[in-house]
């Protein structure tokens, strides 16, 4: 049995549930059909166990080092990383022009669930190369797409987003990298930077050829200022080595590793602060200054990077759903092994009675239970939001493609945030299934929690999430999102509604949604922002759990029409305790915010 | 120079098998199946000696239901120029299989045929030899290294004794060990390649060959469960203990 991810979970995810096979209606995935989609998932499982599980836990107990010159990493990081380039994996969505297969972005996420599940920490320099490239070619000219994007998609040259600085994290409109104009060049216009970028994934390593960093910093105005907020933001490539015109390896441009962050998890990924236009060790032209490539229009950087931060959302929350999902197999496999006591029968507890796996005991039960519907309606969020992707890509019709958007719109705060906080909560739980074993470094799950601690973290904080889906998502153009979502979660009661073993599941959901239109509508009516969005992770969470019990609803749905078997008798289960012991959790929630409570906002930093 | 490669889809490796429970034979039904690893080594060294220029044409051939048709496609993408797909539902034994093999090898006229030394399923490990026996044609079986000069195969075996080099004539069977290579991983475009090549569908009586069953499986069972261990204190109570099992 794969203790990264469950096989039979993904194919009826793929197969039965999202019927991912009907996207060959696309001229786009018309060669494709089940056989090529399984061709790929077999490759990925096999390299992902073969190649990148075996060093995870190495990757974390000898992490990346930094000499004050080199950065030297784990001996199995590169080839692990070799074998997954030289598969054709770093390009499997694009075209064949790209050495790619055009496979569908939801069989491509599943794929990659499987390194996500195996080894994070490796998993992203490949997670930052294939975001970085997409952006590149939607927002690049043809002669910056042959020089940085192709030798991504051939994994010769691996990529970073260089967003965050010491002091502008969630704050991105205080960004002070600046960008001076130099003249215009075969690559678009070039600028010098200058300034400091922290918490770079993968900013420096000798892992690839070449790093590609895209680096948002403002162009002063004609008094040499910087335009505040984030309309002064432009977006650059940033080279660690200069590309010569016949493609080869030019002169070491001025971005240097400033330090390696030493991290609680995720440790396999370099994390820097890197320094671009320090002047002193490289001298790209013999000047200072990093030489950066404008991609796009000018102040308009960061529309186009939110092409790269919206695709690593949903790959965060997928990063998270696979770290809670590997660590829930992992539990479930000890529960099953490891005797502790006697659960009691008939007449108590029969003391020389052989002791019994503890996953005789109810409440071991219970805790994977929760750890099912946790990552099993994660990984189904994520699944699906990748599908929309694919639907909003490829349909011909607009309106069809404009409802994709929306949802995707909607969809997205939960898919990054949700996952970050509830498959964090299952490790939590199968470090609590291994008992003092599980808080040892001999087992797997401490790290698992580890590294998934970052997600509610990096790309945009649980409570940044929450400011994005109240105070924007749900009232951009008119509610439009929010009534998108509701409809399709319509049509999902209504068929619910319809099976006998659901219709109560069905009843409560729709209240549930009702309730939600009904609490956003009054947040929105204060007339005060400040209390419109100071409970604002509180409407995330709830918001959040609502939308699973759709996703398990759906699955439920798809599981009751197939044979009965303990498959699909666990999927039901799973259904019915999202139904009877998490939704639930939303009612309170709801009636805070419906109260308008200010509790929080009105505490005083004096009062601490 | 042709080679004929055979691929047999069994049940995967990680898939943990359960007997069936009225004996008659393990649960196939929903659980994962994939290219016997041994027919992968074996598809691995001919697509090498097609790199290296030793081979012009590499056919895989499969017997099996319509299922097996992925198994084939996976051989393509290997590396495999065309396939052959005997179809055939139902069970079939070493005996009937080496017959269709070798009434395949030659109406293709191919000088040597790769195979996995045996199929993880059933471990019968006969194949390859009867096909030999069949065509009354050289056999280098358990081969650890493999080298195709003009006529002849030069083939380093693994053994008891350590290890045995045969030069056989071709055509020749050979077989292949474990140690011989590391099969690749598929490439994402060469699966997509593989979609185009031609598999051709043909039954055993079109190859003449009639579907025998020389072996009758009266039951299949489990493994016995292991039994406790004990622990002795000393190396007496140890000697007493294997004497009394009449085991020394
Ligand atoms: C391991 C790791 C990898 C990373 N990788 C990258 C990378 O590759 N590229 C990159 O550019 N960045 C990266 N980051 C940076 C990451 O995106 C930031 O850490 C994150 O955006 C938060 O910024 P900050 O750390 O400055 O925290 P702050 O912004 O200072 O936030 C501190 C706290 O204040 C809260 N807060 C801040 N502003 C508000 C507000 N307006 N309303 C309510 N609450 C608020 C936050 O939610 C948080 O709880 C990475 C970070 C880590 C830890």
């Amino acid at each position: 049995m794969s203790l990264i991810l469950s096989r039979r979970d993904l194919d009826f995810l793929l197969y039965q549930w999202l019927d991912v096979e009907a996207l060959t209606r696309f001229p786009r995935y018309a060669e494709h059909s089940r056989d090529t989609f399984d061709a790929v998932l077999d490759t990925s499982e096999k390299i992902a166990t073969e190649r990148f599980a075996p060093h995870n836990k190495l990757n974390d107990q000898h992490e990346p080092h930094f000499d004050g010159e080199r950065v030297t990493m784990h001996d199995q990081v590169k080839p692990a990383l070799d074998a997954y380039c030289d598969a054709g994996l770093m390009a499997a969505a694009q075209d064949a022009e790209f050495g790619g297969m055009q496979l569908p972005t939801v069989v491509e996420k599943a794929s990659f669930a499987y390194f996500l599940g195996a080894n994070v920490g490796t998993s992203a320099y490949p997670f930052l190369t294939i975001g970085n490239a997409n952006t590149l070619l939607k927002h690049g000219t043809p002669a910056q797409i042959d020089a940085f994007v192709r030798p991504q998609f051939a994994g010769r040259y691996f990529g970073t987003m260089c967003l965050s600085e010491p002091q502008a994290g969630s704050s991105l409109s205080d960004i002070v990298t600046r960008a001076e104009y130099e003249g215009d060049s075969a690559l678009g216009p070039q600028y010098r930077l200058t300034g400091n970028k922290m918490w770079i994934s993968g900013g420096e390593h000798e892992l690839s050829e070449n790093i590609v960093h895209l680096v948002l910093a403002k162009v002063p105005d004609d008094n040499g200022r910087l335009i505040p907020g984030v309309k002064g933001i432009s977006l650059f490539i940033v080279p660690k080595y200069l590309v010569n015109a016949d493609g080869t390896r030019g002169e070491r441009n001025d971005v240097v590793l400033a330090g390696l962050n030493h991290k609680m998890g995720y440790r396999g990924t370099t994390n820097c602060l890197l320094n671009f236009g320090e002047g002193t060790r490289h001298r790209p032209g013999g000047k200072a200054g990093a030489i950066g490539y404008r991609v796009g229009e000018l102040h308009r950087g960061l529309a186009c990077m939110f092409h790269m931060m919206n695709e690593a959302r949903i790959g965060v929350g997928l990063g998270a759903t696979m770290l809670g999902y590997t660590g829930y197999l992992h539990a479930l496999d000890y529960a099953r092994t490891r005797k502790q006591g006697r659960v009691i029968s008939g007449s108590g507890k029969e003391a020389s009675a052989p002791q019994q796996p503890i996953i005789e005991h109810a409440d071991v039960r219970r805790m994977l239970l929760a750890q099912k519907a946790y990552v099993e309606g994660a990984l189904a969020l994520n699944l699906y939001c990748s599908q929309l992707v694919d639907v909003q890509h490829n349909s011909d019709d607009a309106a069809e493609r404009e409802r994709m958007t929306l949802l995707l719109e909607i969809l997205t705060p939960i898919a990054k945030s949700w996952p970050s906080q509830w498959c964090l909560e299952a490790n939590s739980l199968a470090i609590q299934v291994h008992g003092g074993y599980g808080y040892t470094r001999d087992y797997n799950v401490e790290q698992f929690y580890r590294d998934n601690r970052l997600n509610p973290i990096h790309e945009g904080t649980h409570g940044v999430q929450g400011l994005d889906l109240l105070g924007r998502k749900v009232v951009m153009q008119d509610g439009a999102a929010l009534k998108a979502l509701g409809a399709v979660v319509a049509r999902s009661v209504a068929r619910a509604a319809a099976v006998p073993t659901l219709a109560d599941y069905a009843k409560t959901l729709g209240e549930s949604m009702q309730n939600l239109a009904v609490v956003t509508q009054r947040l929105w009516a204060a007339g005060d922002i400040h209390k419109t969005l100071a409970n604002s992770s509180v409407y995330l969470e709830a918001f959040g759990h609502t939308v699973l019990a759709w996703i398990w609803l759906e699955q439920a749905l798809a599981a009751q029409r197939l044979p009965a078997d303990d498959f699909t008798a666990g999927k039901l289960q799973a259904c019915r305790y999202f139904f009877e012991w998490e939704l639930p959790k939303v009612g309170p929630q709801l009636d805070l915010l419906a109260a308008m409570d200010t509790t929080a906002l009105d505490m005083r930093d004096a009062w601490f | 120079m042709k080679a004929l490669v055979s691929v047999k889809r069994v049940v995967d490796y990680n898939v943990r098998v359960q007997v069936k429970s009225d004996g008659s034979g393990v649960i196939t039904e929903g659980v994962k199946h994939s290219m016997n690893p041994f027919d992968e080594i074996a598809m691995e060294e001919a697509v090498r000696l097609k790199e290296k220029g030793k081979l012009t044409e590499i056919v895989a051939i499969t017997i099996g239901g319509a299922k097996n048709e992925e198994t084939l496609r996976s051989a393509l993408a290997f590396g495999a120029d065309r396939a052959i797909h005997i179809k055939e539902e139902g069970d079939v034994q070493p005996l009937t299989a080496a017959r269709a093999f070798a009434a395949a090898l030659k109406k293709e006229g191919a000088q040597v045929f790769f195979a996995g030394k045996q199929a993880i399923d059933d471990d019968a490990n006969q194949t390859g030899q009867m096909v030999a026996a069949l065509l009354d044609i050289a056999q280098a079986t358990f081969a650890s290294k493999v080298e195709l000069d003009g006529g002849k195969a030069v083939v380093t075996r693994e053994v008891d004794a350590g290890l045995e080099t045969l030069e056989v004539d071709l055509p020749a069977v050979i077989t292949t060990d474990l140690r011989l290579n590391e099969p690749r991983y598929l490439k994402l475009p060469d699966i997509m390649k593989a979609k185009k090549k031609p598999i051709e569908t043909v039954t055993f009586a079109d190859l003449g060959v009639e579907k025998g069953a020389a072996l009758t499986i009266s039951k299949t069972s489990a493994p016995p469960k292991r039994s406790k261990g004990i622990m002795v204190k000393t190396v007496d109570e140890l000697v007493s203990a294997l004497k009394s099992k009449g085991l020394v």
